[in-house]
């Protein structure tokens, strides 16, 4: 392989490592804040898609600009279901673990079969963007504007959620995840911290439907495949570590391209999974996770 | 007579009664939609007690159990399609490689605590899916059709008759429940419970905590490897998807979850609940591809999840003591 050809594999490795990383990044917030794994992340972020689908259907606007409408939508969604079925799931006394995981599935299935019945089962995609189906050619290597301007808003999204770290919000997302029962002796309100929380995890995942819907496919089932690499990135990554979703997402990425480029393209994903599974044999907690 | 004999005793007495009930419960229904259903059922029902000895017993969350299932059922009809060897030798092999390949597989998840053991079981399962989807030599996507050789109990094959098939899912399921009543009396039975409860403490008085998740993971993945041939050759045809996929993985924890983990009889219940109206809301509202029945389907999960943690047991007062124990 040439050189040319190597870069263009980790170029494109790295446009989707970014995607990767930020779906991650929300699922690993909501995980580090109250130990609990959203199995509705992927359909979170299929609403996301399909919202800007149907607003760009409705109103000829660009993916961009409806960008932070679709973000505080899905904030919303996020706190009435962390209301409406979490904070439920959270207070049950028996099999807590079985029971958030259930909850959440149930949610996915629900969702999924809300989708089915509104939009069909077909594949729909936006067309006619500002960006769509053009590249920049930088020395050789194309990149594709949708996929580029979608990682570097991936970019700019952690970067707003490490400056969150830094307010007084921020403080108390920290301070719940270290001790949930301390932080009500002085004063914070744990159950509006988890609702923010969940706010925030799912306008994270809905930054990323929203860029990806700008090059990818929408339909009910998008979501399951994207939300298993998120797993498997949040886990690697170590669960609650915002830097680890992004080392461990980048490093997906680059594995996957790789992958399809020196096995078939239909194995793509055997390979991150198996450098996942090696990863946890020495480090069962993930990369940068707490031991 | 000490008070878990004879809780034993009553439990053996109510299954020796249901399972005479459920021998003559095909007997008057001609109908093969009905009898179709009460199968799968039954089918279900055996593969939710075989997760609920990993995963409720011994308090391993496997959401890669399809694995299992699909190994199974690619061994024996490997077997049967080639050399033509009997589904009920293939029944046999199904179970030993299904059990090797869930040590092989517990060997290094083991290690793993909570979510991510239940991430990578996911993970494992689907790497099989994925090989399997692309191996050419076992029909890759496209599958495998099992060819009719002709009415016989050796076969296992019967051109229109539902009711061998209904007494094969009986037995698996009474086999399942037997296996899992005899797990709980037994010494192996304690060391489940207290590598669940509590495997740090288990381990400070001496449990050997990985023998015991191994010897719940082997006989667990065996019998699911056994469904799994039951179902080939009931259905006659296997492809990755059908058999060894996410979606199959969820089912078969399922009833136990929501009839009750870690109770013998609440996979039972599970699956006479789930699978039942599963299969009539994709009959009667699905067709049309409206998604109401996964509307449905996913609704029921979230609130068996939220009003009944214990599952469904807990709605009879005397599962339910025997539930919290």
């Amino acid at each position: 392989m040439s050189l040319d050809a190597m870069l263009q594999v980790a170029a494109s490795g790295l446009l989707m490592g970014l995607i990767y990383a930020l779906v991650a990044a929300g699922l690993s917030l909501i995980f580090g804040l109250m130990d609990v794994v959203n199995f509705a992340h992927g359909e979170l972020m299929m609403i996301a898609m399909y919202a800007v689908f149907s607003l760009w259907q409705a109103s000829g606007l660009d993916p961009f600009i409806l960008l932070p409408l679709v973000a505080a939508l899905l904030f919303g969604l996020g706190m009435a279901i962390y209301r409406l079925l979490i904070a439920r799931a959270l207070a049950v006394r028996f099999n807590k673990g079985m029971v958030q995981i259930f909850a959440t599935f149930g949610l996915a299935i629900f969702i999924r079969g809300l989708a089915q019945m509104i939009f069909g089962g077909e594949f729909r995609s936006i067309t006619g963007t500002w960006l769509g189906g053009r590249t920049w050619n930088l020395a050789g290597i194309y990149l594709p504007l949708p996929q580029l301007a979608a990682s570097l808003v991936c970019l700019l999204a952690f970067a707003g959620l490490l400056l969150i770290g830094r307010t007084e919000f921020g403080r108390a997302l920290e301070a719940t995840r270290e001790d949930r029962e301390a932080v009500a002796l002085i004063g914070i309100d744990r159950d509006r911290i988890f609702a923010l929380g969940w706010g925030l995890g799912a306008a994270t995942v809905g930054v990323a439907g929203v860029m990806l819907a700008g090059f990818y496919y929408v339909s009910p089932n998008v979501g399951a495949n994207f939300a298993l690499i998120a797993y498997v990135t949040v886990a690697l990554g170590g669960f609650g570590s915002l830097l680890g979703a992004l080392g461990a997402g980048l490093l997906i990425g680059e594995v996957e391209a790789i992958t399809a480029q020196l096995l078939e393209p239909s194995l793509k994903q055997v390979g991150m999974f198996a450098i996942y599974l090696a990863v946890l044999m020495f480090r069962p907690r993930g990369l940068f996770g707490k031991i | 007579m000490n008070a878990i004999t004879q809780r034993r005793r009553r439990e053996a007495i109510t299954a020796a009664l249901l399972l005479a009930f459920l021998i003559a419960l095909p007997l008057p229904i001609h109908d093969v939609y009905t009898r179709n259903l009460f199968i799968i059922t039954l089918l279900f029902a055996g593969l939710a007690q075989s997760w609920n000895i990993l995963g409720g017993l011994c308090g391993q969350i496997s959401l890669g159990h399809s694995l299992y299932f699909g190994i199974g059922a690619y061994v024996s009809t490997l077997l049967f399609v080639g050399p033509h060897i009997s589904p009920w030798l293939g029944m046999c092999a199904a179970f030993g490689t299904a059990g090797l390949l869930a040590l092989l597989v517990g060997w290094p998840c083991f290690r793993l605590s909570g979510h991510y053991y239940a991430i990578a079981t996911v993970v494992v399962q689907e790497i099989g899916y994925l090989l399997f989807l692309n191996w050419d030599w076992v029909g890759a996507a496209s599958g495998v059709y099992i060819p009719f050789r002709g009415e016989s109990w050796l076969g296992l094959q019967f051109r229109t008759a539902k009711l061998p098939y209904f007494y094969l899912t009986l037995a698996f399921a009474t086999l399942t429940w037997l296996i899992a009543w005899w797990i709980e009396g037994s010494r192996l039975g304690y060391t489940f419970r207290a590598v669940k409860d509590d495997a740090i403490a288990a381990r400070s008085l001496g449990v050997r905590i990985f023998p015991s998740k191994m010897a719940a993971a082997f006989i667990s993945g065996g019998l699911t490897g056994m469904g799994g041939a039951i179902f080939a050759q009931y259905v006659g045809y296997i492809d990755p998807d059908s058999i060894l996929s996410g979606p199959l993985s969820i089912l078969i924890a399922l009833p136990a979850v929501l009839g009750g983990v870690g109770t013998l009889w609440g996979p039972l219940l599970g699956a006479a609940v789930l699978i039942p109206l599963r299969e009539l809301s994709s009959t009667f509202l699905g067709g049309s591809g409206s998604g109401v029945d996964l509307m449905l389907y996913g609704a029921l999960i979230m609130v068996v999840a939220l009003l009944r943690p214990q599952g469904l047991v807990s709605l009879f007062p005397r599962a339910k003591t025997e539930a919290a124990r």
